[in-house]
């Protein structure tokens, strides 16, 4: 599905990901774990196309392709989804609307027709269920208002309704209180399935006793220091960062 | 000059005109040395030999411009053709309104009383304005006596059919509203072809005591036609005035905007929304005169300035000394999407009461990038985006639009202005 090599990334001409190697499967789900500032949501960010970030070696192949040249939008086309740590406001635009365009820019990049209404109706009816959200909530304007759960809860909403290949989740369990983070977990298991992937990116174990991984990665100045399987998470929330940071001798 | 040939010497304007000829005669047209048209310049604009009566009747067909109108609601219509009404467009009224030409206002003796009370009574009596009055031979004459909720909305449109090389309108509205009553106003500029029109327009607007005045521009004509709007609003006590200005189109447009708030408890609005690019100019120019106690003002403006397109915001709020616990507000932000592209924006306020609020903020910033990225991860395309941010960016000012076919209209001039089409009318 994914697979990284040897990733550098800079913004600025200040390099951040110094060397990212890593392999996702179909079917696996992978936690990347690391202290503030190790360059976890740059990841995220690098996966996802943001432009200002400049890669400066090494390659994303995602199901074998590279995608570095690829606009954000060309690689949401092809199966790629962030869920954003920071949601942004959208006023005057209903989360309806919103999905309804981002479907069918989707389907229109794969020359296909626009979503018929009633089969759009339907998928948001099923998918707002799944993720236990009001009717009332999807008129709203798109992330104006929202609490931190609601505005979560409406990322995996969109993650639901675009049903993407990879999802990469981006501190989604931060500002959740424990119920959000129990139906935000669960729409995540729910859509997990052995054709696609989900990198958890998170700086607590919390979430992982909900989502569970097949692989804990830890990443540490731009660089996976450690990877193992989910009782890694575990000693790390135990023990902290700092073992790692000793011995990697950072 | 000798204007005078071609003026209806028997009018009970008549006076007031000469005086006016006077005026212009001795100002000209503004330049930039002064304050107000600092960075206005009318140079390109006044370059053309435009002419000033039109020799021509001239016809067009409804369905040539039928969209133009806000056609899928009722409303009444004043319709002119290169200055001069067209009946076969128009539907006026006298049954317990009037809603119709000036012209007829300054002949007929019923009138007299409402014309000499409200006549030139607020238009400024700067050079523009004067040479307006000077000239102006028809507009849009509406009076709405106390206690009458008019039941559609008023379209003012004036056409022009690039018949003359270059024409130059002086169209002069003049909207009394009595006491308690309600009224929906759309006012246009259409130019049909390429040939250069200016139009310097003024209106006079009287919103007596608890009057609703609501009052549409919508500025979208070709890049070859110019427009000063020069609009007074004089409020009486607890009247409520709006107007909103949708700028998008036109080479240069200036507003020069004035409520006097002559009353306590009244409510003065002004929003709008610019979306211009290649060489175009818009200018507004607004002034809130807070005389009386307990009154509030509302300012909005938005714009978004593309390619070597230019801006200027300069709003001007005065609160007399008399005017206690005003509430004033305005805010002006801008997004500069092309480097070329600039605006300035200038706020000026007067204060001369010890017990009011009053607020300015101006922003001038480019699209947010985080916002940009957002909504392209979502498989959303950077133009298609970039239109969503737009959209959303000028939404509160949409939001107060409280005519919906209105809103759908100004929405699809912006979608069709930035080019997207996004599935959903915006």
């Amino acid at each position: 599905m994914l697979k990284i090599n040897n990733l550098h990334a800079s913004v600025e001409d200040k390099g951040i990901l110094r060397g990212i190697n890593l392999e996702v499967k179909a079917g696996e789900v992978h936690a990347i774990m690391g202290p503030n500032g190790s360059g976890k949501s740059t990841l995220a960010s690098v996966i996802a196309g943001k432009e200002e970030y400049e890669v400066t070696e090494g390659n994303i192949l995602l199901e074998g392709e590279d995608i570095e040249e690829l606009a954000a939008e060309e690689r949401a086309h092809k199966g790629v989804f962030l869920s954003f740590q920071y949601p942004v406001e959208i006023p005057g635009v209903s989360v309806t609307n919103f999905m309804k365009t981002a479907i069918n820019e989707t389907r229109k990049a794969k020359g296909l027709e626009d979503m018929p209404a009633n089969e759009m109706l339907k998928m948001i009816r099923e998918k707002s269920e799944l993720l236990e959200i009001d009717r009332k909530f999807l008129s709203r304007s798109l992330n104006e208002g929202f609490s931190g759960g609601e505005k979560k809860r409406n990322e995996i909403f969109q993650m639901a309704m675009l049903e993407p290949k990879l999802a990469i989740l981006d501190e989604t369990d931060s500002g959740l209180d424990i119920d959000a983070l129990r139906i935000v977990a669960n729409g995540v298991n729910k859509l997990k399935s052995k054709d696609n992937a989900v990198i958890v990116i998170t700086h607590y174990q919390r979430l992982l006793d909900y989502i569970v991984p097949d692989y804990v990665h830890v990443l540490h100045n731009g660089k996976i220091v450690k990877s193992g399987t989910k009782e890694l998470a575990h000693e790390l929330e135990a023990k902290g960062y700092d073992w790692i940071k000793e011995e990697v001798g950072a | 000059m000798a204007f005078e040939n071609t003026v209806d010497v028997d009018s009970p304007i008549h006076d007031i005109r000469t005086e006016a000829i006077k005026t212009f005669e001795t100002e000209g047209f503004p330049t930039k040395k002064q304050e107000a048209w600092k960075y206005t310049s009318l140079n390109s604009v006044l370059k053309h030999d435009y002419s000033v009566f039109p020799k021509h009747d001239n016809a067009i067909e409804f369905k040539d411009v039928k969209k133009y109108f806000i056609h899928d609601i009722d409303a009444y219509k004043i319709i002119f053709i290169d200055g001069k009404y067209a009946s076969h467009l128009s539907q006026t009224t006298h049954d317990g309104i009037d809603v119709c030409l000036m012209s007829s206002a300054l002949s007929k003796p019923k009138y007299r009383i409402l014309i000499e009370n409200y006549f030139n009574k607020i238009a400024s009596k700067d050079s523009l304005s004067s040479l307006n009055t000077a000239f102006s031979s028809e507009g849009a004459y509406i009076h709405i006596p106390k206690n009458k909720l008019v039941d559609k909305p008023i379209q003012i449109i004036h056409f022009s059919t690039g018949n003359e090389a270059a024409l130059m309108l002086q169209p002069r509205n003049l909207v009394v509203v009595d006491e308690n009553s309600h009224v929906q106003i759309i006012e246009r500029h259409q130019s049909l072809t390429d040939n250069p029109v200016l139009t310097n327009s003024v209106t006079e607007i009287f919103a007596n005591k608890r009057a609703i005045v609501d009052y549409y521009k919508i500025q979208n004509d070709r890049e070859s036609a110019s427009l000063i709007d020069n609009t007074f609003v004089n409020q009486k006590q607890e009247s409520l005035a709006k107007v909103h200005t949708f700028s998008f189109g036109g080479k240069l447009i200036r507003n020069n905007l004035n409520f006097y708030q002559n009353g306590e408890r009244i409510d003065s609005t002004m929003k709008g929304i610019t979306i211009i690019g290649n060489k175009q100019h818009v200018d507004h120019n607004t002034l809130v005169h807070h005389i009386e106690p307990n009154c509030e003002s509302h300012q909005d403006y938005k714009g978004i300035f593309n390619d070597s397109s230019t801006g200027v915001f300069n709003g001007k709020v005065v609160v007399e000394k008399e005017a206690q616990k005003t509430n004033a507000f305005q805010a002006n932000n801008n997004i500069l999407i092309s480097d070329k592209a600039s605006i300035n924006t200038k706020p000026q306020l007067e204060i001369f009461a010890d017990d009011v609020k009053c607020s300015h903020g101006c922003t001038i910033g480019q699209l947010d990038e985080s916002a940009m990225f957002y909504l392209r991860s979502r498989g959303i395309p950077e133009k298609e985006a970039r239109a969503l941010l737009m959209f959303a960016f000028s939404n509160n000012v949409l939001d107060s639009v409280k005519i919906p076919e209105i809103k759908s209209r100004i929405t699809k001039i912006i979608a069709n202005k930035l080019g997207v089409n996004i599935g959903f009318d915006l």
